[in-house]
């Protein structure tokens, strides 16, 4: 069975092309880049090339892409290093919504003493920057804001919540680990922004490589202590492949950018609105915001968002649920919680999140199929016979 | 992605009995949406006094669908008094298993039949009485030293995943290990109780000494011994013989022989026979 594979703010399929470029540098060419023989220095060229393509992908300078192992460490690094240049400072603001890569740094912060502002959102899921405004002192070290929500694609206001930051002296970071590769981003533009973490797995690069964007003159202290790498920014010898691979995966998400924000547009809408229109009682999370091209989150009321997962799963349908039985705790998703979504409809949201390799014959083949598994559920239900009960009545 | 059995698998993707009884016998409801998963248990009784019909309607995951409708299969045929029987560990097992996760699928399959059979005695349904200890899924501290009990928990973990309770903001965690703690505790007490007068009776069967000799080992010598990186097997009972191996450090332990004799012994004396003699086999 070839899946119908909808899970891309989850992780995407590494691309071909990208998996081709990497695999000369397990084989033939795998010599350290920090090596002084010519073995090596082939090496480190090929390095350079692949941070200036990242760098071009976001608008920024070479000298400012700093590699990781994925998103969460570069925001851990963002959000620990900023704190240790800044000791004085004891405050951090961030968002209720974030991911918890950001989040529960936040709670560790806490418990360690720091005070942590955690900024909420509307029911479209929008933050209101009058907050932000309010949040952020002369003792706030950083403010960790994301640029798109991974649950329901919501877009923040990055660059007036970056221009509060700085008026008030603090550090800006967001964690763009969804944004990147799926709309444009010009760094060179956003001068308030101090900080960007990008994840490679999540723009058709493989897993196990992240990026932390430090704009030139950024006071930040290195999370991983070791060699002189990255600038003396993050010790350990670099993992080549992975980075020649994120490289061809940052050239690639240049070239597909207008496919993203026109075709796959163009998907995510007719799935969105032909379930919205074949399945009763379904309510559209974070309608009416900016939101990622790609990403399309949608709550089924009085059915449970496993099941649906199952269900669709069995039909090679892969997507996500922000249902608290897929993810082993037992409350729903924080984010919907944070947006106000009401039980009812929390417990059964399916995240679609859709990329350059899926096709209109997909959305169509979810479309004929979903319905009638939602249908199947609710016949189990309760609730739902409650429901059409008291319409009836009323 | 959890691991379901065949057995969930099946009866999520095809339940049976499913629906509502129109004038049912006994009506058992529990759960709510808030919580994430919630039943609504029917059943009809026959002339001959056994459950004829067992219908249900679930919200929920799938494996809550699953034990509920598993336990409608179940209780078909059975008499009040046996349903009344009826614990979580029986769908558990009728299922062929659930994942620890998932436990309170189970539990909450058995409250519905409880609710359903109150609710045909006539008496009113409602929450087990007690003091409210985890407020985000409103369970009360009876509930949780009940499912303690009958299944014979013994971490804070375990209750949150039969329960939910603690399974939200987590602030009742400490309460909740109070409780663990006393129940535990008190259980001990009552199987060494048990086990004096079985002691005193001198009725144990070969099966029941062998079987108490292995309960003794898992329960208050193998925990011991792990704590030193060591570990014990039991290789074989033989009238009043019981053939150990040690393990892990235990096997290198100049201190062994103590060991086996000190604490082995001493330990299955107490809680076994006093005729029982500890010999360690080299394997």
């Amino acid at each position: 069975m070839n899946p119908v594979y909808m899970d891309n703010n989850a992780t995407t399929r590494t691309a071909p092309e990208v998996v081709e470029t990497m695999l000369p540098y397990f084989t033939e060419l795998y010599g350290n880049p920090s090596s002084m023989h010519y073995f090596g220095g082939q090496v480190e060229k090929a390095v350079r090339g692949a941070r200036e393509k990242i760098a071009a992908l976001i608008g920024a300078d070479p000298g400012e892409i700093v590699f990781t192992s994925c998103g969460t460490e570069s925001d851990n690094t963002a959000v620990l290093g900023t704190l240790e240049s800044y000791p004085e400072k004891r405050h951090v603001v961030t968002t209720r919504v974030e991911h918890p890569a950001v989040r529960n740094v936040g709670h560790h912060l806490q418990k360690k003493g720091y005070q942590v502002t955690e900024l909420s959102v509307d029911r479209g899921g929008a933050l209101d920057l009058r907050r932000l405004e309010q949040a952020v002192t002369s003792d706030t070290a950083v403010v960790s804001i994301m640029w798109a929500n991974n649950e329901t694609g919501v877009v923040f206001p990055i660059e007036e919540a970056a221009a509060i930051a700085k008026s008030k002296g603090a550090v800006f970071h967001t964690d763009a680990v969804q944004a990147v590769g799926k709309i444009p981003i010009d760094l060179s533009k956003l001068r308030d922004v101090d900080l960007l973490s990008l994840s490679g797995h999540k723009l058709h690069a493989p897993k196990g490589i992240g990026v932390l964007y430090v704009r030139k003159g950024t006071r930040l202290s290195p999370y991983i202590i070791g060699g002189h790498q990255e600038g003396g920014r993050r010790g350990g010898t670099e993992n080549v492949p992975y980075i020649i691979g994120l490289g061809k995966a940052a050239e690639l998400a240049g070239t597909r950018m207008d496919d993203e924000n026109t075709r796959v547009r163009a998907l995510r809408d007719k799935l969105e609105k032909g379930l919205m229109e074949r399945i009763p009682n379904s309510i559209l999370n974070g309608e009416g915001q900016v939101r990622l091209p790609n990403t399309s989150n949608v709550s089924f009321e009085y059915v449970e968002g496993e099941s649906i997962l199952l269900l669709m799963s069995n039909l090679g349908i892969c997507a996500s649920s922000g249902s608290a039985c897929t993810s082993g705790s037992l409350e729903p998703s924080h984010v919907l919680r944070a947006m106000g979504v009401p039980f009812t409809a929390a417990h059964g949201s399916i995240r679609f999140s859709l990329s350059y390799y899926n096709t209109e014959d997909e959305v169509d083949y979810v479309l004929d199929h979903l319905p009638g598994i939602i249908e199947k559920l609710r016949d189990i239900s309760p609730f739902w016979s409650d429901y059409v009960r008291q319409s009836v009545a009323r | 992605m959890w691991e379901y059995t065949d057995k969930v698998r099946k009866y999520f993707e095809s339940p049976v009995n499913v629906g509502e009884i129109e004038n049912p016998d006994g009506v058992g409801e529990v759960g709510s949406i808030a919580c994430g998963d919630a039943l609504k248990l029917t059943f009809k009784l026959g002339a001959d006094g056994r459950i004829s019909d067992a219908k249900f309607k679930t919200f929920g995951c799938a494996s809550a669908i699953a034990s509920s409708s598993a336990l409608t299969e179940m209780i078909k045929g059975m008499t009040l008094d046996e349903a009344e029987k009826v614990t979580n560990k029986d769908i558990v097992d009728y299922l062929g298993g659930l994942p620890k996760e998932k436990m309170h699928c189970s539990v909450m399959g058995m409250e519905a039949l409880q609710a359903a059979l109150a609710n045909y005695r006539g008496e009113e349904v409602k929450k087990e009485e007690g003091e409210i200890v985890c407020k985000c899924f409103g369970i009360t501290d009876r509930e949780i030293e009940r499912v303690i009990r009958e299944n014979h928990l013994t971490t804070r973990e375990e209750v949150t995943n039969y329960t939910k309770a603690g399974g939200g903001c987590e602030s009742c965690h400490d309460k909740i290990q109070e409780i663990v703690d006393r129940v535990v505790a008190e259980e001990k007490g009552k199987k060494i109780e048990l086990r004096a007068v079985e002691k005193k009776a001198g009725k144990l069967t070969n099966l029941q000494k062998i079987k108490l000799i292995e309960e003794t080992l898992e329960r208050e010598i193998k925990p011991a011994l792990r704590t030193d990186g060591g570990d014990i097997e039991l290789i074989d009972v033989q009238g009043d013989r019981v053939l150990v191996a040690l393990r892990g450090t235990c096997s290198s332990c100049a201190a062994a022989e103590v060991t086996l004799k000190g604490y082995v012994e001493s330990k299955l004396r107490e809680f076994v026979t006093d005729e029982l003699v500890v010999e360690e086999v080299k394997s």
